[in-house]
């Protein structure tokens, strides 16, 4: 007994166990999600006995195919993918600033990726011919990234010196990137037509209702490849925690892992804007909840965040098309329901730290 | 050997330190003592890579600032004069990242920041918030976090050293006698520790060589007896010091007098501190 004792490793303060629990448990909650969502909708299908038909080798219904395979299939998979891309990219961008208030969402990035989004729907059109066939159905998702790319750069310039991060400074600044992005797609809504503008509307508010396989191949795997490069980040990002200098010291290439990160949530947050338009708190609440429940460690954080924030917007998204179906509401007004008061909860928390 | 030849760092305008000399052993303690301002802290900084300096600098033969930071974080752990922790890590947690720093993981990496922590008397603490320690437990878990990465004071690569910044000056009597034991077995085992102290009494105890910075140059640099003498420390701290010599055990003991601070401002009769961080 006492030679167990001894040898066992020490737990008081060991929360990776926790952690790894915590990692099963949001894997069933996700899948539960996915099935609640294919369930859920204003058409009559049933899940199950689609299923047994695919089991039995059978082709489904034109019905079935419709409904589950060509309007509640993409979706899902946008909703997963793009929740888990706002739960990574909150977390990674807190890591990288060092702060628990960052968000890609609340600090202008988000909205540096709708400029870039919202220029290349209005003004696509006027691309040379030759660019748009090069770029085609990748415009709108590259013009995201590099718009939310640039806003990230501006606002960690501007917010960080010598490697510290002033949270003022950093919201401030975020304020004002965001107005400035707003004003500058306010005057290309001047220029948009009829379309683009019923588009841009509902697109800004937020929304999965135009998922579609086309827009999710290209969306997709910028969303997935930006989620895989933050497995390089989780060692990094923890040691960030201690300082720059101290993560220099304990062996990391911090200014190739900062450039990575900013990488990462731009192409993880753009892919997400140009597919659902502005989707704000998943970035914020996860990761805050998480560390709550199991701890600040990155390697844990930033895969239970993609899983918790899949499952999150997937769940949003069950709301937004129930609640007065058979309309829908935007899916970004269920996550600013549901989260605002949580990120208000937050900073009463914080409230002795926050000081501004 | 850890040597710097002509160091010079200048930050903004400023020549911060101005072609500085160093030497520093391993198999011994090395203490930098000085004024608030003179460099101590900029000198650690440029010795262990962190700021961009001039001169020639060569640790065990190689340019630490060849070096990538992984190879370099094998070699020897700093504790920073300052620290801060940005998320609600454990204490075991901010150790264990020190473990891992220095290549270890799994069941090894616990055994090691469980072993740093008893070192510097923290067991007890493993599973509290670090953010919620009081300032000397923090210093003491940073330690322990930076014992974790360099744990052997000798590696395959040769000795390893610990930078440390101040690492006793938020600290009670007996926590500052136990980081003094355990700087001097790190460097007993083979290792090297530079330590920038405040205290000139513990330095006198712990130092096997003293160097003195005022200005941003190295006055003085040698074993105690040399370096911790009135005539040497007295124009460079400005104000009267005796140094008492007592018998058992054999230490010095370096204290002010009261009322000789000739420093701007200081008024004849007001006790001047000589200690402040
Ligand atoms: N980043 C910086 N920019 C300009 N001056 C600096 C900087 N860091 C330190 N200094 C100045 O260099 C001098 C030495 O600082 P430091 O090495 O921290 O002193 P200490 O001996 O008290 O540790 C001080 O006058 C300080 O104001
Ligand atoms: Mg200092």
């Amino acid at each position: 007994m006492v030679a167990i004792a001894e040898a066992a490793a020490p737990t008081a303060g060991d929360r990776r166990q926790r952690a790894r629990r915590t990692t099963l448990g949001l894997m069933v909650l996700t899948l539960v999600a996915a099935w609640a969502s294919l369930a859920t909708g204003a058409a009559e299908v049933s899940l199950a006995e689609a299923l047994g038909r695919l089991a039995r080798g059978e082709p489904l219904t034109l019905h079935q195919q419709v409904v589950l395979m060509d309007i509640r299939l993409p979706r899902l998979a946008t909703g997963l993918l793009v929740g888990a891309a706002l739960a990574v990219s909150g977390a990674v961008m807190q890591g990288l600033f060092r702060n628990p208030l960052a968000d890609p969402g609340l600090v202008g990035v988000g909205a540096g990726a709708g400029l870039g989004a919202v220029t290349a729907i209005v003004l696509g059109g006027f691309l040379p011919a030759s660019l748009a066939a090069l770029t085609g159905t990748y415009t709108v998702p590259i013009a995201a990234f590099l718009g939310g790319w640039a806003a990230t750069l501006i606002l960690y310039r501007v917010s960080t010196r010598a490697g510290r991060t002033s949270v003022a400074t950093m919201l401030l600044a975020g304020i004002a990137l965001g107005a400035l992005a707003g004003a500058a797609t306010g005057l290309l809504v001047y220029v948009a037509d009829d379309q683009q503008l019923r588009d841009l509307t509902f697109w800004g508010l937020g929304s999965l209702a135009g998922a579609s396989w086309t827009k999710l191949a290209v969306a997709g795997p910028i969303m997935l490849t930006a989620m895989a490069g933050t497995l390089w980040l989780a060692r990094g990002l923890n040691g960030l925690a201690l300082g720059e200098a101290a993560a220099a010291h304990m062996g990391i290439a911090v200014q190739r892992m900062k450039n990575l990160a900013i990488l990462a949530v731009a192409g993880a947050t753009g892919a997400a804007v140009a597919v659902s338009g502005g989707i704000g708190f998943v970035g914020i609440v996860v990761p805050h909840l998480l560390r709550l429940a199991t701890g600040p460690d990155h390697r844990f954080l930033l895969p239970n965040a993609a899983l918790l924030g899949a499952s999150l917007l997937v769940g949003a998204d069950i709301l937004s098309r129930s609640v007065i179906a058979p309309a829908e509401l935007p899916i970004g007004i269920v996550t600013a329901l549901l989260g605002a008061p949580v990120f208000l909860w937050i900073l009463l928390r914080r409230r002795g730290v926050l000081d501004l | 050997m850890l040597e710097a030849r002509d160091l010079t760092v200048r930050l903004g305008r400023r020549t911060i330190l101005d072609g500085l000399d160093f030497l520093a052993h391993p198999g011994e303690v090395t203490v930098i003592v000085g004024p608030n301002g003179s460099g101590k802290t900029t000198l650690m900084r440029a010795l262990t890579g962190e700021i961009a300096a001039e001169g020639r600098l060569s640790l065990d033969g190689t340019d630490p600032r060849g070096l990538r930071p992984w190879e370099l974080a094998r070699r020897r752990g700093v504790m920073a004069q300052f620290a801060g922790l940005a998320f609600p890590f454990t204490v075991l947690e901010v150790v264990r990242l020190g473990a891992e720093a220095g290549g270890q993981s799994g069941d090894a990496a616990d055994a090691r920041a469980g072993a740093a922590l008893r070192r510097v008397d923290l067991e007890g603490h493993a599973a509290r918030l670090y953010q919620e320690l009081s300032g000397g437990e923090q210093a003491r878990a940073q330690l322990a976090r930076v014992l974790a990465q360099v744990w052997e004071p000798e590696g395959p690569e040769g000795p390893r050293w610990l930078f440390l910044d101040e690492p006793v000056a938020s600290l009670d009597v007996a926590h500052q006698l136990q980081v003094m034991d355990l700087a001097r077995d790190y460097a007993r085992a083979g290792g090297g520790v530079i330590a920038v102290m405040h205290d000139l009494s513990l330095t006198a105890t712990i130092a096997d060589r003293v160097v003195l910075l005022d200005e941003g140059r190295a006055v003085a640099a040698g074993p105690s007896e040399e370096v911790l003498r009135s005539a040497v420390l007295e124009p460079v701290y400005r104000c009267r010091l005796d140094v008492i010599r007592l018998d058992d055990p054999p230490r010095l003991i370096v204290t002010p007098r009261p009322g000789t601070a000739t420093l701007a401002g200081a008024a004849p009769g007001i006790t001047a501190s000589a200690t402040a961080g």
